[in-house]
Formats: C-alpha cells, structure tokens, sequence
C-alpha cells in the first residue's frame, strides 16, 4: 500500500462544504426555538441607571426580556491564566458579569437580552429597551491607562494594572550590556490592535431538555470540552455530565472562538428558563464590538551590538491591553507566549522583558492567531532590519551572524534560552539561504538601485522568526499560571469489520483533520483511508479535549493518536500470537497484518479486529474488543521556525504600497499532509500582511470602535496580495512520535515584520525609519511629506 | 404587511407569502432551508451570501425575498445535478481552495458568475472578480487556482496536477 502520510491527499471534508451541506451553528433551526438579541451599550464606559424592560415585553412575539439583575446570583466568566504580579500580589481579577449590573466597560458591553419568536421581533423589541446612562470618561491606550489619574475601568484595580511581570537575565546585567554595546538599536511602536474576523460570525443555541435534564449548547467554538468545563464548574454550576457540547462545522477561529463568553452561559441558561432552544448569532458590527481582539501592545525595544554587529543585550517594556474584562487565556499571550520568545532565532546573551497589562475601555484582548509570538517576533525583526540599516550592514548578513547554530535534539541538546524555554531542534541558517535564494536576492540590489534611480521606491524586509507551539507541557503551562492542563484525548475504535473510528479532543474549524488524521491511520493500519471516520466536536462522543489553538492539534492531539494506534497494535499482536501459533516477539506487523518472520504465515487487520469482537478462539485472559483511549502530554513545545521575504513597491505620489512578492520558508518538521500545510502558510501570512497594511481595530479617545464594520476595517482581499511563493526545510521534533511541529500560526507569525521591514527598506531614501502599523497609503504619504 | 412571491430556486418552482422586509438570504436559509448560501456581515462587504439571480452573482443579504418575485436562482445547492460536481466544485476541491468553508460558497457562485462571461481569466482577472468575497483562511492564493482549474477543465485545457 502506497504511504499516506507525507502525501497531499485531497480533503475528505471538502465534499459538503463545496456542495452548500455543511452545517454551521447558525444552519440549525430547532423546533420551537427563539431568538436572542442584545441590547449594547454605545458608550465605552457609562453608569447604568435604569434599564426599562416593559415596551419592549409588550411587543408583540417578545418571550422575554432579561437585565443584568436577573443575573447578579450567577458567577461571571472565569479567566483560565493567572499571572501575579512582580511583588507576589495576585492577578487583578474583576468579576465579567453575563450582563452589565452597574456600569458598562466598552462599546458593546450587554446591557439586556430580549427573546423572542422571531429574528425580526428580538431587533424591534430591543430597540425599545430604554436604558439610562451617565456617560463617563474612557482610557482605550494600553499605556495611558496605567498614568495616575486615568479613568478606572474597574474600581477596585488601581491605575488600571491588572498586573506586572518580569522575565530574562537580572535587569542590572542587561542594562549593562546594553551600556556596553557599540551600537544601540532602538525602537518605540505600538503592535496594533486587530480584530480575529473569522467569517464565520459567532453562534450559539442553547437547548434545553426537561424530560432527561440535560442541555445542549451548539455552539461555534475550537474548544468544545474546555467551553463546557468553564461554563458548569465556573458560571452556572451545573453538572458537567447534563451538558453536551456540538461544535461541528465551524467557520473559522484564529483564536477568537476559543475562549468561553458570556453568551454561550446565556443562551444555555435561559433555554432551561423558557423551556425552549434559544438561538443568537453575532452581526458582524456586534462581532467587532465582542469578539476578543488581538495585539495591542505599546512597546519600547532596544537591543545592543558589538562592533562586530553580535547581539549583546536586548531590553524590552511592553504595556499590553487586556481591553474590559479578562478574557479566557488573556494574560498569557503578553507574557508566557511573548516575553518567552525573545531569545528568537539569535545567541542574544543577555535579555530582559518587563510587561505591563492594563485594562482599558475596550472590547477584550487575547489569543489572535500566533498569540504574543507574534509580537515578538515583530520586536525582533524591526529591530533586526533597523540595526542593519543603521550599521549599514546587509540584514541578512547580520542574521548570519547572530544566529543559534545548528541542533538536532537527539544527540545534540535542545537549546536553553534566556527567556525559560528550551528549544526542542533548530537549524536556522538554510531556510534563510533558501528564501534568499528563491528571492535571488544577489541581483536583487542591484535591481533596487536601478529602480533608485529610475524615482521608484523598491524595498526588500526580512523576518527570521521562532514560535513555541504544540501548546503544551502541562505541568510546565501550570507552573506558568494556566488553571487547565493543556494535553490532549484520543479515541481509537476498530469496529468488528477493521473499519475505524477515530475520536480526538482536537477540534477542525479549517485545519482538515478529517484528512491529516486519516492519513496517519491509514498509514499505521495499513488500511485504505476510506476505512477510517474522523469525529471531533461533540462532548458526547469525544470523551474529552483541550481543544485546537497554539498549533497544536497535531503535535498533541496526533501524538495522542499515534499512542492509541500503538495500544491497538500490541492487543492486535496478542491475539495474532494466539491464532497463528507463534510467539508475539515473532511477528511483526506491516501493511495491514501480522507475519511470522521469515514465513508466509499471516493474518490480517480485519480478522484479528473480528476476533477480538468474536473472541472464541482467543487469548486466555485478554479482554475482547479493540478500542483504545490515550491522554498525551507532550515532554515540551516544538519549536517550527522559518524565513520570510517581502519584496515591496511603494508610489512615490499616492504612498500605496504594492506587495510584489512575498517568499516564505518554514520548517514544520515533518509533514503528514503538504498541501494542507502550504494553506496554512499561505492564509497565515496574508493575515500577517493584512496587519502590516491594513487592519487596525481603532478605538477614538471617547472609546469608540470607528473601525467596526467591514465598511470601515480593510481586511486583504484576493487582489491586495500576490501569489505566496513558499517551500521548506525538515527540522523533526525530537520529542513527538511524528515528529511534527505545527503549522497553524508560522504564517502570521513571520509575515507582518518582513512586509514593514520591505517598506521601510523601500523609504530608506527619505530617512524614515520607524512608521506604526498598518502603513496605509495615507500615513506613508504624510510620511514622505516630512 | 405580507406579500405572495414565486420564484424558481434551483429549478423547482416555489410559492411563497412573505413579510415584506424579509431579506432574501434568510428566506432561502430559513424558509427553504437552503443553508449553503450564508451570512458573514451586514454591510453587503464579505460575499458569503452570493447566489446567482437571472445567470447574475448577487449578495442575497442586500435584496429582499420580494424583490426576487419571478426570478430564477440557483445557489451553491443547485449549481450541479445530484451527485456530481460543477468544475468549480471539483476544482476548489482538487486545488484546496477552502479550509473552513464558510466562504467557499459565495466564491464559487462569484467564479460561475465570472467564468460566464470571462471563460479564460487572467490571474489579475480572477483575483478582481473576487474582490466583493472576503476569505480569511486561504489567503486566496488557492482559491485563484481552484478557478484557474475549473477555467481550464471547462475550456478543455489540460489539467495541470
Ligand atoms: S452576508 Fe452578504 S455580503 Fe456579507
Ligand atoms: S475558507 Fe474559511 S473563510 Fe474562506
């Protein structure tokens, strides 16, 4: 039988989707069932004095009307990560209530639900809800919010600080180094604020049955066990084993859907209320206004060089916003997925991180595809570029210069960084040769000259970038703060006949692990792929999962398949030692059966799985049946690392600036499905691309969201980019039996640094140096105007 | 205020009475139950709800199920007979032109529409008919494929693997 894996084999999902029979949250219509809308705050920050609810209950089809009174009993959302601060004092950690009770904390906060019949009836009905505001001042800067005097956000959390954190070498040394250096690179900027925008807007319906007391929450999440986990044990204290959870076709993620917000505990909450399914799917503009965000950091970045342009310190300050209440995995992403990944590809000897994360008027902040790696790789990157250009180095020679050297992981040691991690394999060198390669980058400034010349403004970017991923140890992740474990669950069952299904705790919002995960079956079985049944997302016939985010679902989730894979083998291998007569250590098991070596003596898969359900001539003592469950916990991260090369052209009159190329190299590790990962890439790095030109998720000092529509917020488009040329280098994770790594966020990761690092390159001319993100046409025009 | 609609959705006759503020993407999504064609905004920017209407790709959330009394649509459902694929389904499908899906729908009712009139599309072509579609996960890059493929199945071309 042909090998699967490593194979771009077609997606085994793809038939309903391309035939309109995939089904969405927002697809379902149950009987009976209402509809929910919200009635929002239009201030960022406002008392709530009254909420008059009875216009509204007289509208014709209204069921009901809730105000956050009707609530003030029920726990808020919990925060799944707890970062203390510096000093030891705990996280500042205010209660995020389902609905408003005294103030609203950003533009969209709830301030009452309505019920009713119809989609139609909800929206009139709640635009009869007469609430009574006191307007209050608002803060929407990460940094602002932390000065004295700032409004508060929450009374109880002074200057806003939900907390501080340090991490790296002692200060003292890196202040040292930094004093020491014979050049000093450094750059203030903000990491803009982005909003997720999966095109799939949220969805849920809640479903309550009274004969067998027991709800269902349909729901649009990537993360369906830990969704009901947080919302029984934390929000509404109801028994785990009453809830089911089906997230089955899901239109997207990036982050956004993995956190548990208020209106999936609603929706679940007031279906048992009414006795009937409630149903609310987010408009986009009210998506925009609730959707956790990503980014939003204003940071100070320098970073010291010998005159030999070797790295000798790196000092960062970064204020990071958690917008108005904390959300799921909130103060994780600007410390432990961001200060841990400043180490980069690069020898820095002496590195140090001070964050502070403050609340703000805003919608929350908090995993966005890459989650904090990105952000510093974007730190990273700019300084790199920035130093080169200052040094009048060639960036990519300074690269060379600084980078880790090569190491395998196996009989070379992983490689310890000043930030806390301990990189599994790295070689970083060839997927820069590469890229400058496929760039042709020798003749590339001499072109760029000529352009020069010719009054046309060419530029090049770089971006060397790591991230951790696979996410993760969990006893590591727990030392770190995370109130959950993060391994993951699978579910091997061969069926009488040798056909498979399999279950897994990782959840596919786009990543095809009906296909990926096939792929490995098939291969390990040596059975064809059609015998094998991906399911995920449903909390009733997966035992249990930490869900898909971090890149992880195969580095976790296919480790703790392959696990499985192997118990069946070995009860497999038992019984064929019974029926051929043989010694277990005597067979071997390859293409679809057991052999007894060196004979032609075998039997096959689907004998040995009947068997095991038909047991009568079987193995004293052994148990029939062949299913098998595993929990993985991975020994670390993996560590996928890559090169990405922007090639940009900016108009001198408009500012526009023109993506020509863009390249990109990645090491994965190895790669079960390349076609799948090569779609990954590319969608990863068009979102990179779309924060370095377009996006921004912009809040006015009143707190407004003026981005908050698809009118308003520029998302790329097919023709803003070009064709993604991509390839890769194969580092293997030491540490995971397939020896993967992930390649969800690489994408993202690299990408937004190297198309700033081109522009700049290509401004090189005016003096500019430092410009904020997105670098739209108009603030590159200002720009050049001086 | 109710109003009597008859339409043909694709290929069977419908008679309906609707509210007159009924949009005619929910219409076909609730009342016929046709979920394929979906909702992503609501501003008519993203694309996810394009249908053909009279042989045009139109985004069905900015038009009123009234509105189409006596039209002819086909959406995603409709676009091939029964089991088998129209060459854009088989070539988003060949060509990984969908991860999560969600969009793929209105892209393929947006790509009939362009190959229609525009059999052999350049690249720049195809990438300007898709600029009403948002796609967040692909980075269009595939999607340009998918539709180079079907371009060139239709055209009898050979399929470059
Ligand atoms: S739903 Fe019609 S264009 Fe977005
Ligand atoms: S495939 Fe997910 S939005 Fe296009």
């Amino acid at each position: 039988m042909t090998k699967m894996i490593g194979k771009s084999v077609k997606r085994v999902e793809d038939k309903r989707f391309i035939t309109g029979k995939g089904q969405y949250t927002d697809d379902i219509i149950l009987p009976n069932m209402t509809y929910a809308q919200f009635v929002r705050s239009p201030y960022a920050h406002a008392k709530v004095l009254g909420v008059d609810t009875s216009e509204a209950l007289a509208h014709p089809g209204v069921v009901a009307v809730y105000t956050g009174a009707d609530f003030a009993e029920i726990n808020g959302v919990p925060c799944g990560w707890q970062v203390d601060f510096k000093n030891g004092d705990t996280m500042k950690e205010p209660k995020h209530p389902l609905i408003v009770v005294d103030k609203a904390r950003h533009a969209g906060d709830a301030v009452a639900i309505v019920i009713a019949e119809s989609r139609e009836a909800a929206r009139d009905a709640a635009d009869l809800v007469d609430v009574d505001y006191e307007e209050l001042e608002a803060v929407v800067d990460p940094k602002k919010a932390a000065e004295e005097g700032a409004p508060l956000v929450h009374d109880d959390v002074p200057n806003n600080i939900c907390f501080d954190w340090e991490l790296g070498n002692p200060k003292e040394e890196v202040d040292a180094a930094i004093a020491a250096a014979s050049h000093v690179t450094t750059l203030e900027f903000a990491n803009q604020r982005v909003a997720p925008n999966a095109i799939e807007p949220r969805s849920y319906i809640g479903d309550y049955d009274s004969t067998n007391d027991k709800y269902t929450l349909y729901t649009s999440t990537q993360n369906p066990h830990l969704i009901r986990l947080l919302m029984c044990a934390f929000v509404l204290g109801i028994p785990e084993h009453k809830v089911r959870i089906v997230s089955k076709d899901v239109g997207g993620g990036f982050g956004s859907k993995i956190f548990h917000y208020t209106e999936e505990a609603l929706v679940t909450y007031i279906s048992k209320q009414l006795g009937r399914p409630v149903k609310w799917t987010a408009e986009r503009s009210e998506a925009f206004l609730t959707d956790a965000h990503g980014r939003d950091h204003v940071s100070k970045a320098e970073m010291g060089f010998d005159a030999e342009g070797k790295i000798t310190g790196l000092r960062i300050k970064t204020y990071a916003s958690m917008g108005g209440y904390l959300s799921t995995f909130a103060p994780a992403v600007p410390t432990y997925l961001h200060g841990t990944l400043l180490q980069g590809v690069y020898t820095t000897p002496k590195i140090h991180i001070d964050v502070v994360a403050t609340f703000t008027h805003t919608s929350a902040v908090d995993a966005y595809r890459g989650a904090g790696r990105p952000e510093a790789t974007y730190l990273l990157e700019r300084l790199m570029d920035t130093a080169a250009l200052e040094m009048e180095m060639d960036p990519a020679e300074l690269r060379f210069k600084n980078f880790i050297p090569a190491f395998n992981g196996i009989d070379e040691p992983g490689y310890a960084t000043n930030v806390a991690l301990q990189y599994d394999s790295g070689n970083y060198a060839p997927v820069l040769e590469r890229a400058l390669e496929m760039t042709g980058y020798k003749d590339f400034r001499k072109e760029q000259a000529e352009a020069r010349a010719n009054g046309k403004l060419l530029g090049i970017g770089f971006s060397t970038y790591i991230e951790a991923c696979g996410i993760a140890p969990s006893a590591v992740v727990g030392a770190l703060g995370a109130r959950a474990g993060l391994f993951e669950v699978s579910q091997v069952r061969v069926h009488p006949t040798g056909k498979v299904s399999v279950f897994t705790g990782a959840h596919s919002h786009g990543q095809g692990h009906e296909t990926t995960f096939a792929q490995v079956v098939a291969d390990k079985f040596g059975i064809p792929m059609e015998d094998v049944d991906i399911v995920h997302g449903d909390s009733d016939t997966v035992a249990f999962g930490m869900g898909t985010y971090g890149s992880r679902s195969l580095a976790v989730g296919g480790s703790a398949l392959v696990k499985s894979i192997e118990k069946i083998i070995d009860k497999g291998t038992k019984i064929a030692a019974h029926k051929l007569e043989a010694a277990e250590e005597d067979l071997e098991f390859a293409e679809g059966k057991w052999t007894v070596k060196g004979t032609d003596k075998s039997i096959g898969f689907a004998d040995i799985s009947l068997t095991a359900y038909v047991p009568h001539d079987y193995p004293a003592g052994l148990e029939p049946g062949l299913d098998f469950s595993s929990f993985y916990d991975p020994a670390n991260f993996t560590y996928p690392f890559g090169a990405h090369i922007a090639i940009v052209e900016v108009d001198k009159d408009t500012g526009k600036v023109s993506l020509k190329r863009f390249i990109a190299v990645d090491d994965v590790g190895n790669v079960i499905n390349p076609m799948i990962v090569d779609g990954q890439i590319h969608g990863g790095v068009v979102q990179g691309i779309g924060q370095a030109l377009l996006e921004h998720a912009f809040y006015d000092e009143d707190g407004q969201l003026v981005t908050g529509s698809y009118m308003d917020y520029a998302m790329p488009r097919a023709d803003d980019v070009p064709m993604i040329e991509t390839d890769r280098t194969t580092t293997p994770c030491p540490h995971n039996p397939l020896g993967v790594k992930g390649a969800g966020e690489a994408g993202a990761i690299g990408s937004t640094p190297a198309v700033v690092n081109a522009v700049m390159d290509a401004l090189a001319p005016y003096g500019i140096k430092n410009l904020s993100m997105p670098l739209t046409s108009e603030s590159v025009w200002r720009a050049m105007k001086g | 205020m109710k109003k009597q609609i008859n339409l043909t959705v694709n290929g069977k006759a419908y008679s309906h009475e609707v509210e007159a503020r009924l949009l005619l993407v929910h219409y076909l999504r609730d009342e016929l139950r046709l979920t394929g064609t979906h909702v992503g905004c609501d501003t008519s920017s993203c694309g996810s709800c394009t249908i053909l209407m009279d042989g045009l790709a139109v985004k069905c959330c900015t038009l009123l199920a009234v509105q189409a009394d006596g039209a002819n649509i086909t959406t995603i459902e409709g676009l091939a007979d029964n089991d088998s694929l129209h060459p854009l389904q088989e070539g988003f499908r060949e060509e990984h032109g969908l991860q999560c899906g969600f969009c793929t729908p209105g892209m393929i009712m947006t790509a009939a529409d362009l190959l229609s009139t525009n059999s052999d599309p350049s690249e720049q072509e195809i990438r300007h008919a898709l600029e009403g579609n948002f796609c967040r996960c692909t980075g269009y890059h595939n999607i340009v494929k998918s539709i180079q493929y079907a371009a060139n199945k239709i055209n009898n071309k050979e399929v470059a693997s």
